[in-house]
């Protein structure tokens, strides 16, 4: 077991490693720290759309360069990040941000797991009524049941 | 009856929501654009052939033509070209190509060696108008109507059934229509 957690440990550390690296692919750096934050934290739930399932900021890829240039243009131009963020659904679809929005289409997925812990409880309530009504109409001892 | 059925019915209804993310995951097909229905993007480009002129979507309303997105880079791109030629000698639609983040001189070799059906290409040095158009992968086309919206959009090389099945029908009902 104490191995396992070593190389479970050994896993984590080059994941921290690779995230290390993140910032060999996407150098920038913008005047200021407050707006260094926005840029990092949007290019992080920008879906890279060639290869998917990465990042803008993880991407390698040209496209993601350029997607990167213009969240970095944008934001210096004084766009807010909802701002930047539908400048990019705009072009590519919901499907480019990795934190999907609410809207009326999707509204079902979010109401979905209060719906289905609605009828687990309502499930769960009738069985329990319906055991506790079986208790309580026969409670006569096994013994008369044989005799009878 | 009903202990068996309200399960059963519990399990079509699962297997029915999952047939459908099965067959719409984004694996299985090409992203839908928000593009489509709207209008297409403007802009001012370069034209790869004319040094020195401009090419202007504002030039190309009023007309259907097919926006080609391509590069020398491209290898799909190469595949799709014998189909572009094609298109260009049925003479239904023009085809306008977008030289996407490609060398000049080496686009220019391109189109000599193999043919050029464009009737203009504009070049996306910067890649802007690529992401204008929404483009994530070369080759990419788009079906433009005389009104200027995007009607179709297809993404990888375009083959000979794509043409015939998808975008002739839509260009020719709207003329017999007009």
């Amino acid at each position: 077991m104490r191995v396992h957690l070593s190389m479970v440990m050994a896993v984590m550390l080059a994941a921290l490693g690779a995230a290390g690296t993140a910032r060999a692919v996407d150098p920038t750096e913008l005047p200021d720290p407050a707006l260094q934050a926005r840029y990092l934290a949007l290019t992080h739930e920008l879906r890279c759309m060639q290869c998917q399932n990465e990042s803008l900021a993880d991407s390698p890829v040209e496209l993601a360069a350029d997607l990167r240039r213009e969240v970095r243009e944008q934001l210096l131009a004084g766009k807010s990040d909802e701002q930047v963020r539908a400048w990019m659904a705009a072009r590519y679809g919901d499907f480019i941000l990795f934190r999907p929005r609410y809207s009326w289409r999707n509204a079902w997925l979010w109401g979905a797991p209060a719906v289905l812990l609605l009828i687990g409880a309502l499930v769960s309530w009738r069985i329990v009524r319906e055991r506790t009504v079986l208790l309580a109409t026969d409670d006569a001892p096994l013994e008369e049941d044989r005799q009878g | 009856m009903n202990r068996f059925l309200l399960p059963l019915g519990a399990f079509l209804l699962l297997a029915v929501v999952l047939a459908v993310g099965i067959w719409h995951s984004p694996e299985k097909g090409v992203i839908a654009s928000p593009l489509l229905g709207r209008p297409a993007p403007q802009f001012a480009l370069p034209e790869l052939n004319h040094p020195g002129r401009q090419l202007r979507s504002a030039e190309l309303k009023g007309r259907w033509y097919l926006f080609n997105v391509w590069g020398t880079w491209c290898t799909e791109c190469r595949a799709e070209h014998a189909v572009l030629l094609k298109v260009q000698q049925a003479g239904v639609v023009p085809l306008i190509g977008l030289d996407w983040k490609d060398d000049d001189a080496q686009a220019r070799d391109f189109l000599t060696q193999l043919g050029n059906p464009y009737q203009a290409v504009a070049v996306d040095a910067s890649g802007r108008a690529a992401i204008d158009w929404g483009v994530y992968g070369a080759p990419e086309t788009f079906l433009v109507n005389p009104q200027g919206i995007i009607v179709y959009k297809h993404v990888g090389a375009l083959t000979d059934d794509t043409w015939t099945r998808e975008i002739l029908p839509r260009v020719s009902a709207a003329a017999a229509g007009s």
